[in-house]
């Protein structure tokens, strides 16, 4: 226990003698490190990081596999370097654990290395803080990196305006409810469609609210996760880059059918999806109307619906009366 | 001296010595027991329920259910209230209040019968903790098993979706909520006097009372199932939380409760560590593993009542109509989600420091070498704590609050890696040239570490708002936090039952099947969670009874995990009984690990004075092969400090 049992036992003494020097064990230990971390993140950089999520759909799901791979990357090292010490540890520097208490040797008492802790404090601040430089100009360069970034988001795409008429963007209102999903083209009249299709190629801005609780719209080949809130907007810009089938999920718990909130959307070419658009339009002629005007979220009015009595042009029992109105029109 | 600590207080209070037959052993019905408990929370709720029912009759007409809030939640606090006086919290305060002389509530003698009341005794209150942790921890893990049964088949369902929703929250509540206590309860109340030299708590009664608010809070929660469950997961998301039924007033009663014992366990503890400290325990003298509680306690203290008052708020919006998360009558949903997670986010950490504490208080006993950068490691635990309170906007990345709020909240959730690397710098400067002995406790200690680890470096990629985009609500996090809590927290935590068990109980766990636990859990945790990464980043979201047909096969292969997990369990709870009751007891060593802790230099089992002399500490815990003597001095010929009545000097150096 004390420092004169440890010479009396002479095994603990022999090892000590035969035991390689403190600049020996950090030199094993850091070839052991450095090898296998120059082989590892080349393998997880450029052989698996092409194949993580979210896949290349659009342009701001291929930044984020890019960054799954550089963070992983990232990782490697730090993943390696405490694996590679544990195990040195265990192999060199284990003794028995049913040594009786009386007979335990004492290690060196060491308490502490200034010019390790300094290395350790500097190595872990460098490295955090270029992660969050790395990650803000992500973030800054896909105008939010698909994330839902509120009603007025700071980070906008070219062509972006708050301004309905003057955007250039393809708006999309994502509306959840329990338990769907929703979609409506303000440039197309305000149409409302139970589908989701998106033009490759086309930079499109989804607008996300929600009409109960909280939803969370989330694209996941597009790399697109935004909340929907009641009574808030919450955009997020996206561009798809290739034709395909997209997943569309709520990831916010919204009830007991949350786990079924799903659906499907595509992303097609633009002449596929102005046929379609079009089709939806004149499909959906006698209903437009009905709906409310097209506005950045809905609350529901104090009969229960949501529209206004006072302000809705047309009230609810028009309904089948109402004038068609096909031409696409930059609805407000 | 015969006198103990309990006597002591009223000594103290009273001016005059303890009524010696309050001492005495009468009748089981002549005291506050647990059947009178029984008896008032019965009693308690249904006077609770029919006051609920007289103030807001009609209210389930206008609701359109068959319940009332109201009823329920009074029904609930009642039953508290009732539980707590039949269990015998409240007669010493009632009487002190009315001007009678009160007495001290239980016997000197620890008995079997002491473990069942409300002892003032810290080291009962320690081992009525960690059965109970233990009790709420298994069942919060059948629902787990649940939950992967149902996660079996994307189409066949087992429960019905509303039924799944119920196992997902009472399994996430019932581990968030209740095991916050897993460690600070059990080895927090036994340990920090023995480590620290005291001869008690400082508020023993604040302390029994923050356990027995526990098994109430656990009924409340379980009784949820009675009334529908709560959709809204441990989370509690506003306005679903408003519209659901009155199984979501279990969920909010439970966590208030349990806030309320956070908040007095929290004081107690760091009333303690701050006045009860022996002579010569100076700061730098102090146990990480204690340093960790007061950091816990701390954060305990000053983030549950936020959560109290959140929860007090959607009540409010339940009853009386209040619209504080109504987003049509000018509340917001956001309110809730910043609440719940400036209490979650540091939530996070009372869960995650006292696990470094067992770690860093551990590593040097089984490295034979002194803690390695002690104070840089003791602000490490500090600024974790500081900086936790910083990090809850990460929860929020995808909600559309302000945007530019992210960089900031990327920034600070991101710094807070160097504090939790500093403790693995710890761990790693210990383990230098160290004589490891892999005992059960260094193993768990060891794989706590391996899996923090992977939970820490999972977490860089949500606070990250690009990769978080991607996994944000998917069972990514799941993993995530599955990996710090269970793969770090309890795996330290069960390395603190080996470790501290035959001290706390006087015997030691069977050897063979703690390595065969370890080994199982270890192995069949990896290969449950580490699937669950990939699950989430191919698109499964949290809390979905229905997923890809394509994820099938990884959440076969993850349920399958989950089972043996359980099995590794029941191995724990047969070595557990099998240990500490069925075996004969075989008296063992007082120090059976060669620790040079304080602890380990009172008697097995711990006297109800802890130590007949107040020690003084003269070296440093950790001081292993510094040629440095025991650590303190007690009841040494001639020991400086003599023995008061009142049972502890205080004085501290």
């Amino acid at each position: 226990m004390s420092d004169e049992h440890a010479p009396a036992t002479p095994p603990a003494a022999a090892e000590t003698a035969s035991e390689p020097t403190d600049r020996q064990h950090l030199l094993r230990i850091g070839i052991i490190w450095i090898v296998l971390s120059l082989i590892a993140m080349p393998l997880v950089y450029f052989v698996w990081g092409p194949h993580f999520p979210p896949g290349n759909g659009s342009d701001q799901a291929a930044s984020q596999q890019h960054d799954n791979a550089v963070l992983a990357t990232i990782a490697v090292p730090v993943f390696l370097f405490i694996w590679v010490y544990l195990g040195y540890a265990l192999v060199n520097w284990r003794i028995r654990s049913d040594t009786p208490v009386s007979e335990l040797p004492d290690g060196p008492p060491v308490r502490g290395h200034i010019g390790f802790q300094t290395t350790w404090l500097i190595v872990t601040s460098l490295t955090v803080l270029s992660l969050f430089v790395y990650g803000t100009a992500e973030l800054v360069k896909t105008s939010g990196a698909g994330t839902g970034s509120g009603g007025a988001p700071i980070w906008t795409p070219a062509g972006y305006s708050s301004n309905l008429t003057k955007s250039k963007l393809l708006q999309v209102q994502v509306i959840g409810q329990q338990w769907r999903w929703t979609f409506r083209y303000p440039q197309y009249g305000g149409v409302e469609t139970s589908q989701l299709l998106l033009p490759v190629g086309q930079a499109v801005q989804f607008n996300v609210t929600s009409l109960d609780v909280i939803h969370s719209f989330w694209a996941i080949d597009l790399g697109v996760k935004a909340d929907a809130n009641p009574g808030n907007n919450n955009i997020a810009f996206v561009t798809p880059n290739r034709l395909q089938l997209i997943n569309i999920r709520c990831a916010e718990l919204c009830g007991i059918y949350h786990g079924s909130m799903a659906t499907n959307g595509q992303v097609v070419s633009h002449a596929d999806f102005d046929r379609w658009i079009v089709t939806q339009v004149v499909l959906h002629a006698r209903l437009i109307p009905q709906l409310p005007p097209y506005e950045d979220y809905y609350l529901p009015q104090t009969d229960g619906g949501y529209y206004d009595p006072g302000t809705n042009p047309l009230p609810p029992v028009d309904t089948g009366l109402a004038p068609p109105s096909p031409t696409p029109s930059s609805g407000q | 001296m015969a006198t103990d600590i309990t006597a002591g207080a009223t000594v103290r209070a009273g001016g005059e010595p303890a009524d010696p037959a309050a001492t005495t052993n009468g009748s089981w019905w002549a005291h506050p027991n647990i059947a009178y408990g029984v008896v008032g929370a019965a009693a308690g709720y249904a006077l609770g329920h029919w006051f609920g029912n007289w103030l807001a009759n009609g209210f389930q007409q206008i609701q359109g259910m068959g319940q009332n809030d109201y009823a329920v939640v009074l029904g609930y606090l009642g039953g508290t209230i009732g539980w707590l006086a039949g269990i015998g919290a409240v007669t010493y305060p009632l009487l002190k209040l009315l001007g009678y002389q009160a007495t001290a509530q239980h016997e000197t003698k620890r008995s079997l019968r002491s473990y069942f009341g409300y002892t003032l005794d810290h080291k009962v209150v320690g081992v009525q903790y960690l059965a109970a942790m233990l009790v709420y921890f298994f069942v919060g893990g059948m629902f787990a098993l649940a939950i992967r049964t149902e996660l079996l088949s994307p189409t066949n369902h087992l429960l019905p979706p509303g039924k799944y929703l119920e196992v997902v929250g009472e399994h996430g509540t019932m581990m968030m909520m209740m095991m916050t206590s897993a460690v600070i309860g059990p080895f927090g109340n036994f340990f920090v006097p023995l480590m620290i030299g005291s001869r008690k708590m400082a508020y023993p009664r604040l302390e029994a009372l923050s356990f027995w608010i526990t098994p109430a809070a656990f009924v409340v929660l379980l009784s949820g199932v009675l009334l529908g469950g709560f959709p809204t997961g441990w989370t509690g998301y506003a306005p679903l939380s408003i519209e659901a039924t009155q199984g979501q007033d279990s969920y909010l009663v439970a966590f208030g409760l349990i806030t309320i014992s956070m908040i007095i366990g929290g004081f107690n503890i760091i009333a303690t560590i701050i006045n009860y400290r022996a002579p010569g325990m100076t700061w730098t003298r102090l146990p990480l593993f204690v340093w960790a509680m007061l950091v816990t306690a701390m954060l305990m203290v000053l983030a549950a009542p936020v959560l109290a008052m959140a929860g007090y708020f959607s009540i409010l919006d339940r009853t009386v109509q209040t619209a504080l998360f109504d987003v049509n009558h000018g509340g917001s949903p956001y309110l809730w989600q910043n609440l719940f997670w400036f209490f979650g986010h540091p939530e996070v950490y009372i869960l995650a420091l006292p696990g470094f504490g067992i770690a860093l208080e551990l590593l040097p006993v089984f490295a034979r070498k002194p803690a390695f950068a002690y104070r840089t490691v003791v602000a490490g635990m500090v600024g974790v704590g500081l900086l936790s309170w910083f990090v809850w906007q990460h929860h929020l990345f995808v909600s559309g609050i302000n945007p530019d709020m992210r960089p900031v909240v990327m920034l600070t959730t991101e710094l807070i890696s160097i504090p939790t690397g500093i403790v693995f710098l710890g761990a790693v400067g210990t383990l230098w040239r160290a004589k490891l002995r892999l005992t059960v406790p260094m193993l768990f200690v060891l794989g706590g570490l391996f899996n923090f680890l992977i939970g820490g470096v999972s977490g860089v990629f949500l606070s990250d708002v690009p990769t978080d985009t991607i996994a944000h609500g998917s069972f990514f996090v799941m993993a995530h936090f599955h990996y710090t809590i269970m793969g770090g927290y309890m795996f330290f935590f069960f390395g603190a039952v080996y470790y501290w068990v035959p001290k706390m109980l006087g015997r030691r766990l069977n050897t063979r099947l703690g390595k065969v636990h370890f080994w199982t859990l270890f192995v069949f945790f990896n290969s449950t969670f580490l699937p669950l990464f990939a699950v989430g980043e191919l698109g499964q979201p949290r809390r979905v009874f229905e997923y890809a047909a394509s994820l099938q096969t990884l959440n076969i292969w993850v349920s399958i995990s989950a089972y043996l997990i359980g099995l590794s369990m029941l191995v724990f709870i047969f070595n557990f009984l099998k240990s500490t009751v069925i075996d004969d007891p075989t008296p063992i060593e007082t120090n059976p690990w060669g620790s040079r802790g304080l602890e380990w230099m009172t008697s097995t089992p711990v006297s109800a004075n802890n130590f007949d002399h107040i020690p003084e500490v003269v070296s440093g815990p950790y001081d292993y092969g510094t040629g440095a003597g025991p650590m303190a001095t007690i009841g040494a010929p001639g020991a400086a400090v003599p023995v008061s009545a009142a049972g502890q000097p205080g004085e501290v150096v």
